[in-house]
């Protein structure tokens, strides 16, 4: 470990700036499928093969949502982990 | 520097043995499921052969038991990283479906359908609550505690702030919201143990215990998470396949995910018919009138009980005078020996009958339309306007609630410490969300299948012809199910129809004509539910309290084996504790468990996040955070909450901050707790280089300078 003030070196500090770029989509991401598209559920009630389309929204669409962001996470991740050569050590 | 130092992760297995490991795995727990699918055919088979009902629950339920103890047993340990961690070895996917046994937990399996059945879209907060807070957990927890890599949540605390007072804060808040949890899950393993088997509520508890803690005792977290994997296996089949058996029998399909939203539009049609039902207008006339009356009664209950007593004593009286038969005699005295004791008495029954009596007044028996978005009308006057406003921000309040206090329960966080690598932390997070997915994307559809067979079948069925289940669980306790012929025409009408949230999962099979060995197997899907959650949250109070306040706080220089031993001993103080409470029936088991969440989300959120993504955050700002967060939601919910304010006796009138619901309490710890952290550590001295490091540390998978 380096002993004097931090000093990262320049792959580390990309990586992190990526990371909470895509941290931050994703949550804005999670945010409008969880809060906007409930706060106008009233007005989103079209028919969706029989759901009024917000009641389907909250039931199944917002939880593929989710699957897919929490997947997508995972798997951007491991790239960029190795693209700047910070994936953990194999042994 | 703790952290990196003394890391405990011992060694990394190699990539081969972690593939070996994995493969056999994999076979285990193939063979273990084709065991499980033959086991339940023979009992099938057995029932067609004339196997009583009463065997086959006891057979279920003691061969699950066996398992998860044998499993405890073959999975003993005293090794630290075993018990505390499973050896840090535990597959993504394996993880994956350990959490999802430990966070379905008895409410999410046996109240969830229920309360989407009673409230249609509004309890739709649960749903998307319940999963969307993994988001969280995948993108700001999950893969930076594991790359801290020890042991607790307050581990992580005591490192990143520093001094024992944040560890210790977190020790409080962890054992608070775990233990209020525990409680609600050894109460639903008592209710099915002793609806499975025909036991005593209590037995039924200490039975159910012996499974919890033979499993836990003996091999701590290792026993835990392979007990879980098997445990999240039955569930999911128990959860599933009744549900896809009424698919077919309404729609033909197997998938009823699917589908359902056809027969949504049939429910929406049948609530629309079933409102302006001429039979159905009559009997909630009638309930409205009951209210009136009992309205009348409750201005002068003194008055009105004496009535009541005169006119029973007359009653009694004449018809012994007429030597009429002496059902009728017995009937009359019973009903004088039943009525209310004195003043207050009175006063307390009757305004619970009216309160039942003005819910049945109102169409389809006070649930509201099963599509309808939040209450009130925007469109409508001030006072409907307001009601719409109110319900949409308390649905909002709930799933920010819900999100946050999932992101932050110290048994789901601590399950992300088992897995190999960071990278295998994130992809677990993914199974976990889609194994838990499968559950809550089938709870809906459940509710409206069964809703649709209730309107459908049960509605306009003579009295004489109802089912037998009804029957049956209407004698288990009439709180659950209940029925009365109010108009006297002999034909079921919704409203004279009282149903518990409860039974809608546990009666599916029965309300859809399936064989009973379905009815075992739900029952011990609940089962494996409850025990599951109740495991890891038992494990988490022990290892909090030997491991956090043991061996970090008292005696740093006790050897692991007597760590371990400690963990065993307490783990079992707890679980007394915890079995003592649930038989003693807590009036109110789900404000339990909703307050845990509020609780978590208080404590926990802030102080973690903005341990991990804000340098800066000094230890005082995070114990002051987590004090007034958690010490504002207890506030709110003493003054608020009416079980609450009855124990702890707050008579002052209920005021609700923005017209937010007790349950809902955790908003204001959450945001009080960021605004306290972040000031309070702007006017405190900044953190030192070492804590820097420790930040810096956690933000990249692989470690060292480069």
């Amino acid at each position: 470990m380096p002993h004097h003030e931090i000093e990262l070196s320049e792959s580390r500090r990309r990586h992190w700036r990526s990371n909470l770029r895509v941290t931050g989509v994703l949550l804005a991401a999670w945010f409008v499928v969880t809060f906007v598209v409930t706060f106008y559920a009233r007005e989103l009630s079209f028919s969706f093969f029989g759901w009024p389309f917000s009641f389907w929204m909250a039931a199944q669409g917002s939880l593929v949502i989710y699957c897919l962001i929490v997947w997508f996470y995972a798997h951007h991740m491991a790239l960029l982990d190795e693209r700047h050569g910070l994936q953990e050590p194999e042994e | 520097m703790t952290g990196r130092t003394d890391s405990p992760s011992g060694p990394t297995p190699t990539r081969g043995a972690r593939a070996a490991f994995r493969r056999n795995l994999d076979k285990v727990y193939g063979w273990y499921t084709g065991g499980f699918v033959v086991f339940v055919l023979v009992l099938a088979v057995l029932e067609r052969f004339g196997l009583s009902r009463r065997w086959i629950g006891i057979v279920f339920l003691l061969a699950t038991i066996l398992l998860y103890a044998g499993i405890g047993i073959m999975s003993r340990t005293t090794d630290a990283v075993e018990y505390y961690v499973a050896g840090r070895r535990v597959p993504a996917m394996y993880n994956g479906m350990a959490t999802g046994a430990d966070w379905m937990s008895a409410a999410s399996f046996i109240s969830l359908a229920g309360t989407l059945y009673l409230t249609g879209y509004n309890g739709l907060a649960f749903i998307m609550g319940w999963t969307g807070g993994y988001c969280l957990v995948a993108l700001l927890l999950a893969p930076y505690l594991r790359k801290f890599g020890q042991f607790t949540i307050p581990d992580f605390l005591g490192a990143r702030y520093g001094g024992n007072l944040p560890r210790l804060l977190g020790i409080a808040a962890a054992i608070l919201c775990s233990f209020t949890y525990v409680v609600a899950q050894i109460y639903g393993v008592g209710l099915i143990t002793s609806r499975l088997t025909g036991v005593a509520f209590e037995l039924g508890i200490f039975l159910g215990l012996g499974g919890i803690l033979v499993c836990s005792f003996l091999g701590g977290m290792r026993a835990v998470t392979w007990t879980q994997v098997t445990q999240y296996i039955i569930l999911i089949a128990a959860y599933l396949i009744p549900v896809m058996w009424l698919s077919v029998k309404q729609t033909g399909m197997p998938i009823p995910q699917l589908v359902y939203g056809f027969q949504l539009e049939k429910v929406s049609a049948m609530e629309k018919r079933l409102i302006d039902d001429p039979a159905e207008i009559e009997v909630r006339e009638i309930f409205r009138k009951r209210s009136v009356e009992l309205a009348d009664k409750l201005k002068d209950p003194r008055a009105a009980l004496a009535v009541d007593k005169a006119d029973a004593v007359k009653k009694s009286a004449d018809l012994k005078a007429a030597h009429a038969p002496d059902a009728d005699i017995v009937a009359a005295e019973k009903a004088l020996y039943g009525l209310p004791k004195d003043e207050a008495a009175a006063r307390r029954v009757w305004t619970a009958a009216r309160a039942v009596a003005d819910v049945k007044a109102k169409p389809l028996n006070g649930m509201p339309l099963h599509t309808q978005q939040f209450s009130g009308d925007p469109h409508g006057d001030a006072g409907e306007q307001l009601e719409f406003e109110v319900s949409r921000r308390n649905f909002l309040a709930l799933i920010v609630c819900l999100m946050l206090g999932t992101a932050a329960l110290p048994h789901i966080l601590m399950r992300y410490y088992t897995t190999p690598s960071v990278k295998e932390a994130r992809e677990s997070v993914t199974w976990s969300l889609f194994l838990i997915f499968l559950l809550y994307v089938t709870a809906p559809a459940l509710a409206v299948l069964v809703k649709f067979e209730v309107f459908h079948v049960l509605v306009g069925t003579p009295f004489d012809q109802l089912p037998q289940w009804m029957v049956a669980w209407s004698k288990v306790d009439p709180t659950l199910l209940s029925v009365a012929d109010v108009n006297r025409d002999n034909i079921l009408q919704l409203n004279e129809l009282s149903i518990g949230g409860d039974i809608i999962v546990l009666a599916m099979p029965e309300i859809g004509g399936m064989p009973y060995v379905m009815s075992a197997l739900v029952a011990a899907g609940g089962l494996a539910a409850a025990l599951s959650t109740a495991d890891g949250l038992l494990l988490t109070i022990a290892s909090g309290l030997s491991h956090d306040l043991y061996y970090k706080m008292i005696d740093p220089n006790a050897s692991t084996a007597r760590r371990v031993t400690i963990s065993k001993v307490l783990l079992l103080i707890v679980a007394l504790c915890a079995a003592y409470l649930a038989a003693q029936k807590p009036a109110d088991i789900l404000f339990l468990v909703s307050a845990a969440f509020s609780f978590a989300a208080a404590a926990f959120f802030p102080a973690l996040t903005l341990g991990i993504f804000w340098k800066r955050a000094t230890g005082p700002a995070a114990s002051l955070g987590m004090v007034t967060g958690l010490g504002i939601t207890f506030y709110y919910m003493l003054m608020t909450q009416p079980w609450l304010r009855e124990i702890f006796r707050v008579t002052s009138p209920v005021v609700l901050w923005w017209g937010i619901q007790p349950i809902s309490a955790g908003v204001f710890g959450v945001a009080l707790g960021f605004a306290v952290i972040i000031l309070v550590s702007l006017i405190t001295p900044a953190p030192g280089r070492a804590v820097q490091h420790f930040v810096e540390d956690l933000r990249y998978p692989r470690s060292g300078a480069d």
